[in-house]
């Protein structure tokens, strides 16, 4: 079926065919006929953020708790520029997104018009791809193409800027299965015979590991499950970056724990000595391989990932595997156990002796004493008092993202939203709408800094709007914790800028709002307090006053090795020398 | 052999040189990367190279297929195995991309570039920058009593040559095509 409608139609009517129910965005001059057509209709809902920035990691913590695209729409101009650092996050997460701009009209473009920027341009970086559509009958094709391009392969964000002559004209509409799709069409099925190389190995390794990925969410739930299959089935041990929390519970008993630079010691000295690495959907980071000429010297590396320029990117694999995880192992449980299900079980065993005597460290340990709360025990205590809820955690950056990575545990994908590869800080209140919208019935907390939190916080008048119960769980250290940290290790405990002055009474904020605060300050009072932010039917902004100077631990400073890693505050001295310190 | 084809472990070095974990030497290659002829592909292609710090030491592109609006570009570019993989790999990934051949690796290919060349002169100089043409087989597409324009198509090192030879007898300006490169035999 073929019709005639206005562009501004048009979007509406390919974001219901593509299965769209929420669209978070702001309104402008450039998308005022888009809204005309939202206005008119229920089936959408449209989320009103209060910055551009918002809507987009609004958009993440949908699409990440949820499998779905994500959707923005904002105005051309500061609309679209400010939803770049969105699109940034969500390119390097691999999140699906569509964000739709507003362009000045077609015969304006160029003539530094009221509100005009080169949004393709802009964009065209931190963007899979991105369109700026000239004719309204190209629309519907771009918008179904669009969606194609964000959810297949590797996901991530595009950008279809609609110039406001496009969104008014007439054009014909074409249903997504009419739509020419375009060529790009990335392959899913991973080659058979590496697949089978790697069943031999898994056959002979004495010293194997799973490292798993963002990508394992990525590929959907049934990714988890083989994951899950594999690991039980063979017992070997499973590590995981921290976009991949959850694909692997953190009950199971294979788990070892995050590794990289904040992860634990038991993984990071399984990751250095292992003799098989199998890395599922994960990339090989920065914050994953510290050093790169010592990354687990001695080990066959096996690489099964979707994006063909992930291999070999930074370390050079053995056996690499271009194709969806999930397809990908299910083939490797079919191969594996057509072969007669070996592994190499009493080597296997003698490993969990090694690894569980790693795990005898207890890299994890502090101490909570005296009157003061430690930000560790504040995450043992919600971790506790929330792990049997329908439960779903988003973050900021710093450190509490890395204690909440490492205190809370995750037994199901898609619970845990984070900002791994941009590290931005203001991701996390706004992805916690996202997904509440989502999951309105379930626990939704936000584990932030009181530094990250204030980037976003205008989205308390979304929260509000929307009633939205999210609960901003604010440890709260009057530090950018994460940069102390680093100038007290590097920088001769000069705290340049790192304090976070003329903080606002958390408490009388929320309440300006709408919303109900609650400060917490003496570790007595926690599990009252924070039982009353979970029962409490509403936005909750948790003001919780840690100690001000805990720092980070284990930590591989940046230039070391795996086995190098600092375990705490003792053997910091000159830990990170001049070659290291240049890293990020 | 292929006489034109560009020696391995040639040319510049590349701040990738630091990263490499394995096989450091500097490596040029030739790529033929065949796209979408739509607005903002050169941009994609050009934005890859110079956000992930790769080098091009030449690039071309034209449509080639009119009726399926593909284009055609011709880069040019070094670095380590590890790297020139890279380039390859993140190229692939690019929407409107749909193929990237490696023409350096992928067998025998022919590789050309057209110049024009103005030089200025008369007398003994003017005769020599004559000769020399004729040796190197450039045409003279326009002439004045005290210039030539010259043309000339052949390897990237024999255009530098020619540039080279010209540059005593009064060489002005030149003006370079960049390389456009195919496979040798009839595989397409
Ligand atoms: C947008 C942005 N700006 C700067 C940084 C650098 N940075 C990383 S962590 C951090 C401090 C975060 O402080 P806070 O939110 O209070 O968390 P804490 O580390 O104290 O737990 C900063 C400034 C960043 N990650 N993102
Ligand atoms: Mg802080």
């Amino acid at each position: 079926m073929t019709r005639q409608m206005s562009g501004a139609q048009i979007v509406v009517k390919a974001l219901k065919d593509q299965g769209v129910d929420t669209v978070f965005g702001y309104p402008g001059g450039a998308v005022l006929p888009i809204y005309d057509e939202i206005f008119q209709q229920n089936d959408i809902r449209h989320v009103l953020v209060r910055h551009e920035q918002g809507a987009t990691h609004a958009a993440e913590g949908y699409a990440r708790s949820t499998g779905k695209p994500g959707v923005v729409l904002v105005t051309s101009g500061p609309g679209a520029t400010n939803a770049v650092t969105g699109m940034t996050d969500a390119l390097m997460d691999s999140i699906p997104m569509i964000v739709l701009t507003g362009q000045v009209p077609t015969f304006m473009i160029g003539n530094d018009a009221f509100q005009e920027a080169d949004t393709v341009g802009i964009t065209r970086p931190c963007t899979k791809h991105n369109w700026l559509v000239r004719d309204t009958n190209e629309l519907a094709k771009t918008m179904h193409q669009a969606f194609h391009v964000a959810t297949s392969g590797r996901p991530g964000p595009v950008l279809i800027d609609i110039p406001k002559d496009v969104q008014f004209a007439n054009g014909t509409y074409v249903a997504p299965a009419k739509a020419d799709k375009g060529h790009y069409n990335p392959r899913v099925k991973g080659d058979m015979d590496r697949i089978t190389e790697l069943a031999a190995l898994m056959e002979t390794a004495k010293k194997p590991v799973i490292y798993s990925g963002g990508g394992v969410i990525n590929s959907g739930k049934a990714a988890s499950m083989l994951l899950r299959e594999l690991a039980d089935a063979t017992k070997f041990p499973v590590t995981s970056t921290l976009m991949g929390l959850g694909a692997y519970p953190a009950n199971g008993d294979k788990w070892i724990g995050m590794l990289g630079m904040h992860g634990t010691y038991e993984a990071n000295m399984t990751m250095h000595d292992c003799d098989l690495m199998i890395c599922v959907g994960a990339r090989f980071d920065d914050r994953i391989t510290g050093r790169v000429d010592a990354f687990s010297p001695n080990s066959k590396k096996v690489h099964i990932d979707i994006d063909p320029s992930s291999i070999n990117k930074v370390i050079h694999v053995d056996v690499p595997i271009i194709g969806d995880i999930g397809h990908v192992l299910e083939d490797l449980m079919k191969v594996w156990k057509s072969r007669g299900r070996k592994t190499e079980s009493e080597a296997i065993s003698k490993w969990w002796g090694k690894i569980n005597e790693w795990r005898a460290k207890d890299c994890l340990a502090y101490t909570q004493e005296g009157k003061i709360i430690k930000p560790q025990y504040a995450l043992q205590r919600l971790e506790a008092l929330t792990k049997d809820h329908d439960r779903y955690i988003t973050t900021e950056v710093g450190q509490h993202q890395m204690w909440a990575a490492q205190f809370l545990g995750f037994n199901d994908p898609n619970r845990w939203m984070t900002s791994g590869g941009l590290g931005t800080m203001g991701y996390g209140f706004p992805a916690s709408i996202g997904v509440q919208m989502a999951h309105p019935e379930s626990l939704v907390i936000n584990i932030a800094g009181e530094a990250s939190w204030l980037m976003n916080m205008q989205e308390m008048g979304t929260a509000i709007q929307y009633r939205l119960p999210v609960k901003q769980f604010i440890l709260n250290n009057e530090r950018l914790g994460m940069v102390r940290q680093w100038q007290e290790l590097l920088h001769g405990e000069r705290y340049s800028s790192s304090w976070s002055e003329a903080l606002p009474d958390f408490v009388k904020l929320a309440e300006a709002f709408g919303a109900k605060g609650i400060q917490v300050s003496d570790p007595d009072d926690l599990d009252d307090a924070i039982l009353e932010m979970i029962n409490h039917d509403g936005p909750v902004l948790f003001d919780c006053l840690v100690e001000k100077h805990e720092n980070c631990f284990p930590m591989i400073p940046s230039g070391k090795a795996h086995n190098e890693m600092l375990l705490g505050n003792a053997s910091t001295e000159g830990a990170i020398e001049s070659g290291g310190a240049v890293m990020v | 052999m292929n006489a034109l084809r560009i020696k391995k472990g040639a040319s510049r070095k590349s701040a990738y040189d630091l990263k490499s974990t394995y096989g450091d030497e500097i490596e040029t290659h030739t790529l033929a990367v065949l796209v979408d002829n739509e607005a903002g592909v050169l941009a994609r292609v050009i934005g890859l190279f110079s956000g992930r710090g790769y080098n091009i030491e030449s690039l071309t592109v034209a449509e080639t297929d009119h009726a399926g609006h593909l284009s055609r570009i011709t880069v040019v570019t070094t670095g380590t195995p590890q790297v020139i993989e890279q380039i390859k790999a993140q190229l692939g990934r690019l929407v409107p991309v749909h193929d990237v051949h490696d023409l350096t690796v992928e067998g025998p290919s022919v590789e050309r570039e057209l110049a024009l060349i103005k030089v200025a002169g008369v007398g003994e100089k003017r005769v020599e920058a004559m000769r020399t043409s004729e040796v190197f087989r450039a045409n003279v597409v326009d002439s004045t009593l005290e210039s030539f324009v010259f043309e000339i198509t052949g390897s990237p090192e024999k255009i530098d040559a020619f540039v080279e030879m010209m540059r005593p007898l009064g060489l002005v300006e030149v003006a370079r095509t960049g390389v456009a490169a195919i496979m040798r035999g009839n595989a397409g």
